[in-house]
């Protein structure tokens, strides 16, 4: 694993919210940042979107959530994570994600919170710094 | 969102506006112009009332009749959107407009598993008939028009609706119904779909089918360019693409023998207003005169009345900002404004915390306001389409009504808008939209002030409508009790026999309305067309 691959990167929209705008304009900005990017497509339960962060071999692994509902379903995930041993991805949730959320999502273990309106460049560093670096250890 | 993309010199002088649409505007217009563009009174507009419409369906316009507001409602339990119901009536609104919330939409009942935290929370939890019962009760059907917010099960909730006018004691020829019932633009942009595309085309043909043979006041499909224009496309593709839509829907019901002329008078619209003013005006009137001749010159309509672009203009969701939330009452006031200058019969206003929140009661009353204010104050029902004539307007519209064409035709050119949405064809083209739109905003070419111009200063602070969990339980409890109550062999029986009729390929209307008013639930309803069609795939765009 080193930098000459490209970083693979899960987006995934849980929950039955159709709202998929972010999601996808997310998924264009990292592509243009040559990374390779998988979309689950919408109407996605944690347990298939943890099927296809294993299956695909991703490095990094982003939720798109505007419902609400962000701490319950981001508390599944990171449950789920760790009983498929996957503790070495890098974990973002995007979406509108009040500013007080943001550290008790973060306590949970997730990496990186990006609310509606974080810029690309921003989402883009973060990625690049950080993904590698967690799978290696 | 929405605004037009503006390239200044060193000055600070406009040197050119281009507009989403991709129309350049020029700084000055004459005469010359409207040569230019071939402009002809009798043919590109016509009095108002007259073919082709392009200044409004009615002769005089507001001076005959004011427009219908109708704002979005519809929380939690059925008995809260009642008395949110009664609420707006009593300050004057003259429609209703439910909201539903997810599981709903999605054809789940409130104890199914996908519903865990969903039960109420962006609009009414629907279960059972027992549900509208109570939503409905003290509402006059007879006098009141009703827009339901749902597309993947619009049949369902028609049904419901008539089971609980009939429940009620008014007669299904009275009673007026708007089910938004437009599948593909789901698959599109809004995401609430469940059967693969051709059986839910199937499910709307019977919709109309049925409306033209039971329900003389209802509109069976409200066709939304509005979700499409949300989820990133231009004004242009926003009408283009709604056009394509209402063709697959009147193919499905010419296939079963019938005449558009019969039919097609009911379809509305719901498009969008936010962004440029102009682009919008222009966008509507192009929209009313193409509306009139593809029908009269693709489908041979004739009656004046079934020509009529009718339908809910309003916004605008994408334009309101979470950043500086006041100035979204600001632009709710001028997507209003847009609204009159564009001869809307219907409208309704995104609440300045719709960037939050579903409406807080002061943010829909605030909304509600401005509409009367317009009206009532500041003269916009003086005189019918007050901006006709204008060498701009005029000139804007002739090119809006190019750039309509154009994107129509790439969408035809690979089959349709059926085979533009399976292939994912639209989907990806709408992303892009969105994605260079964005773009443009964090580098600065387009602004948004607030967000990324004039930022200073501080924030209001936004009152959440709350969530309550309980609005759950209690709905799960009751749903518990009505499976218990209910004669569960005459539910079975509806349901065989609905299932019955989807697989032969019956209307599978008269069979949803039987299942209604036994008290089968959503999710029962629901799942016998899971079972039957299966489940939608999206394509993949990227």
């Amino acid at each position: 694993m080193n930098g000459s691959r490209k970083i693979r990167v899960l987006i995934g929209k849980p929950g039955l919210d159709g709202h998929d705008r972010g999601a996808k304009v997310v998924a264009f900005a990292l592509k243009d940042a040559g990374m390779e990017v998988i979309y689950t497509g919408l109407h996605q339960t944690v347990e298939s979107i943890v099927n296809q962060a294993l299956q695909e071999d991703v490095d990094v692994i982003g939720l798109s959530i505007m419902s609400g509902a962000h701490i319950p379903i981001t508390r599944k995930l990171m449950d789920l994570l760790r009983r498929e041993g996957l503790t070495d991805r890098l974990v973002l949730i995007g979406g509108v994600i009040p500013n007080k959320d943001i550290e008790s999502l973060k306590a949970m273990g997730v990496d990186g919170v990006f609310p509606g309106g974080t810029y690309f460049d921003q989402i883009v560093e973060f990625i690049r710094a950080n993904a590698f670096k967690k799978r290696l250890g | 969102m929405g605004v037009a993309t503006y390239i200044k010199d060193e000055k600070d002088a406009v040197k050119e506006v281009i507009l989403q649409s991709g129309i350049k505007i020029k700084p000055v217009y004459t005469p010359k112009d409207l040569e230019e563009v071939g402009f002809k009174y009798e043919e590109d507009l016509g009095d108002p009332g007259e073919f082709p419409f392009t200044r409004a369906i009615h002769p005089l316009g507001y001076r005959s009749r004011v427009w219908t507001v109708r704002q979005y409602t519809g929380f939690g339990t059925p008995l809260e959107t009642n008395n949110r119901f009664k609420l707006m009536i009593s300050h004057g609104q003259t429609g209703l407009n439910v909201a539903f919330d997810l599981p709903t939409q999605m054809g789940y009942d409130s104890d199914h598993p996908m519903a865990e935290g969903e039960v109420g929370r962006v609009g009414m939890a629907v279960d059972s008939l027992e549900d509208f019962q109570i939503a409905f009760e003290g509402i006059r059907l007879d006098k009141i028009g009703t827009g339901l917010t749902i597309n993947a099960i619009a049949s369902v909730m028609l049904a419901m609706y008539q089971a609980v006018a009939e429940h009620y004691g008014y007669k299904k020829t009275e009673i007026s119904a708007t089910p938004q019932n437009d599948i593909l633009k789901e698959m599109i942009g809004r995401g609430a779909w469940i059967y693969p595309v051709e059986p839910s085309v199937r499910l709307i043909g019977d919709t109309i089918e049925y409306s033209v043979k039971e329900l003389p006041k209802c509109n069976p499909v409200s066709v939304c360019g509005y979700h499409i224009r949300e989820s990133g496309c231009t004004p242009a593709q926003e009408i283009a693409y709604a056009f394509l839509i209402a063709f697959a829907y009147i193919e499905e019901v010419k296939r079963r023998g019938y005449e558009p002329e019969e039919f097609v008078g009911r379809f509305t619209f719901n498009l969008n207003i936010y962004g440029n003013l102009w682009e919008n005006v222009a966008k509507f009137r192009a929209a009313r005169k193409l509306w009139a001749r593809l029908l009269r010159e693709r489908y041979k309509v004739k009656d004046k009345r079934a020509l009529f672009l009718r339908g809910i203009f309003g916004g605008g969701g994408s334009g309101m900002t979470k950043q500086q939330p006041e100035n979204n009452i600001i632009r709710g006031a001028y997507y209003a404004l847009t609204a009159a200058l564009s001869g809307a019969q219907t409208t309704a206003l995104c609440s300045f915390d719709e960037a939050y929140t579903i409406p807080t009661p002061r943010a829909a009353l605030l909304s509600l306001r401005t509409f009367q204010i317009l009206m009532e104050e500041i003269g916009l029902r003086d005189t019918v389409d007050p901006l006709g004539g204008s060498y701009f307007i005029e000139t804007l519209t002739k090119q809006m009504e190019e750039k309509i064409l154009e994107e129509m035709e790439k969408v035809e050119k690979i089959g349709g808008m059926v085979e533009a949405v399976k292939s994912g064809y639209v989907q990806k083209e709408v992303a892009r939209q969105a994605y260079e739109y964005e773009r443009k905003l964090q580098k600065g070419e387009i602004v948004k002030v607030g967000v990324n111009k004039y930022t200073e200063g501080v924030d209001m602070e936004v009152e959440l409508h709350p969530y309550d969990e309980k609005w759950a339980e209690e709905q799960i409890k009751r749903l518990h009790a009505l499976k218990k109550r209910r004669d569960n062999k005459e539910v079975s029986r509806c349901l065989k026999e609905l299932k019955k009729a989807t697989e032969e390929g019956k209307n599978v209307m008269p069979y949803l309305v039987d299942a209604c008013k036994a008290y089968a639930t959503v999710g029962e309803m629901a799942d016998v067309f899971r079972e039957v069609f299966g489940e939608h795939k999206e394509p993949s765009i990227f």
